[in-house]
């Protein structure tokens, strides 16, 4: 706002526009509720981390059990985003493209994670997949555990993170309609062609968000792979659990080095999303609905 | 080419969008399906087109059933009633996507293609807007960017969804002549779907009236003009 319009008698502001006094009022109530919520604890954590100075913070993280919990949520990742990510393409293509029965239920369904608490979450896979359950104690047997084992992280993960790549492309996919692919299809496209050069450009950016959130949820999901994980240490347990356990044993600097690590990685996401967006900036108002 | 509809209906769920209707259009017409809103005509022009399916009743192109033919397979060129146009890609992109999509074996070489592009944008007159993008153009522009991307398949028939719907009256009036030159140049049997009566008994060689999933009547606009043959066409060619 320039000087000008604040000069201005207030009768002439244009009907959207508050005071100064309530603009002023709401920025600075914004910022303090960022400052006190999310920035002092992010800088809090870098302030622990390094709290006896970065070589002790760098040697905690080198240690095998900082090494294997930064492999193992890396890994964890790798595999249950992805596989979100066709997951949630597929149901929000399903949901907007058809029309069927139950589609409203199908919603509701697929925001259920959203609504369940991960710690039910995971006895829910315990009691799925455990070594007492008929599944579980089969493939215990076939020497392929489920629970206290990388395949229970990852269901758990992938349980917790479902809704997020749906839950950005249904609406997206719900204000384009179906006319551009109609049209791919009247035009010769088969629907995979389609799928590939019409459907796929328009919902890449709400594709990439829900990306990003799922992935920074799948790396900070704690509760549900605290119940399947079995904390073993090195072996099955990620990086929240790690930190929550060097936490417990009063470790602090390992334990801070840590989540500094896993708040370094969601900022990278965060700025690499913001880097995207800079660089696409022409393309994003192209492709904006006309 | 020639289109029969013959005793076409269409169920959505409990509500019957179209009581059986037939219909001939003769091979070479510009022909208007004419009613108000819910009245069918745009659920018979996307049969035609294959995007819907009939509940019964066959489509004959040229005395061939076509009523099994994928959407694909019809070669119809469609245009839509907001264009559709695809807003990721470059005009020249959406008029050449439909030679693009074809098979390797009968796709024309990148040369060919844009020779044809090329010349389908000097057919609508806007020969420099190859490389713009459709929230770059205005409505009349993105109609005519519409109209080419549906011949650039080389189509056998022409389908219009409300060609005329979105814009303002200046721009439709030249735009219904532009449809009028480009379907005496190209031949090719066109079906237009209006709920304005003045575009279709001025553009139409045959008007199709049509109310509540039924075919009220089938004529030449000073036919139907001088003898309505229901109260209820009377009503609308007056409105």
């Amino acid at each position: 706002m320039s000087d000008a319009t604040i000069a201005k008698p207030a009768r002439f502001r244009p009907a959207t526009e508050e005071s100064p006094a309530t603009r002023w009022a709401l920025i600075a109530v914004s910022f303090a509720g960022l400052a006190i919520l999310v920035l002092a604890p992010l800088i809090a954590v870098f302030v622990e981390a390094l709290a006896d100075g970065i070589a002790a913070s760098l040697k905690s993280l080198t240690s095998p059990d900082a090494r294997g919990a930064i492999r193992l949520t890396l890994t964890i990742a790798a595999i249950s985003v992805p596989l979100n990510a066709i997951f949630g393409i597929a149901a929000a293509w399903f949901i907007t493209k058809f029309d069927f029965r139950g589609k409203a239920f199908l919603i509701t369904l697929i925001d259920l994670p959203f609504s369940v608490s991960p710690v039910v979450a995971g006895l829910c896979i315990v009691l799925m997949f455990g070594a007492n359950s008929a599944i579980g104690g089969w493939l215990v047997a076939q020497g392929y555990p489920i629970v206290f084992a990388m395949p229970g992280i990852i269901l758990a993960t992938m349980f917790v993170t479902f809704p997020f790549v749906a839950r950005e492309l249904i609406p997206v996919m719900i204000e384009q309609g179906r006319a551009e692919e109609e049209a791919a299809l009247t035009l010769g496209a088969s629907g995979w062609r389609t799928f590939r050069t019409v459907t796929l450009p328009n919902i890449r950016w709400a594709l990439l968000y829900g990306v990003l959130l799922c992935n920074a949820r799948a790396m900070g999901e704690f509760g549900a792979v605290a119940v399947v994980s079995g904390k073993i240490r090195g072996q099955t347990a990620t990086m929240p659990i790690t930190i929550e356990m060097l936490y417990q044993e009063y470790l602090s600097v390992a334990a801070f080095s840590l989540a500094g690590v896993l708040a370094l990685l969601a900022l990278v996401t965060l700025l690499l999303k913001t880097a995207l967006e800079i660089r696409h900036a022409d393309q994003l108002a192209a492709t904006h609905r006309h | 080419m020639h289109i029969e509809i013959d005793e076409i209906s269409k169920q959505f769920g409990t509500t019957a969008a179209l009581h059986p209707v037939s219909l001939a259009v003769p091979s070479g017409a510009l022909v208007a399906l004419l009613g108000p809103s819910g009245s069918g005509k745009t659920t018979l022009l996307r049969i035609l087109g294959g995007l819907e399916f009939p509940t019964s009743g066959r489509v004959l192109f040229d005395g061939q059933d076509a009523t099994g033919l994928s959407v694909q397979e019809r070669r119809a060129g469609f245009v839509f009633q907001s264009y559709a146009l695809f807003r990721h890609m470059t005009v020249f992109d959406n008029i050449a996507y439909g030679l693009n999509a074809r098979p390797r074996a009968t796709r024309p070489t990148r040369a060919e293609i844009a020779r044809r592009v090329t010349k389908l944008l000097e057919l609508i007159q806007l020969p420099d807007i190859g490389a713009r993008y459709p929230s770059q153009l205005s409505g009349g522009q993105r109609q005519r960017v519409a109209l080419a991307r549906a011949l650039a398949i080389e189509p056998r028939m022409l389908l219009l969804d409300e060609p005329f719907g979105a814009l303002d009256a200046k721009v439709r009036k030249e735009l219904r002549q532009g449809l009028r030159d480009i379907h005496d140049t190209t031949g090719l049997t066109t079906v237009f779907v209006t709920h304005d009566q003045e575009e279709a008994m001025e553009l139409a060689d045959l008007v199709v009236v049509m109310s509540m999933g039924r075919i009220e009547q089938i004529g030449k606009p000073q036919d139907i003009r001088a003898r309505p043959a229901t109260p209820f066409v009377r009503e609308f060619i007056t409105a």
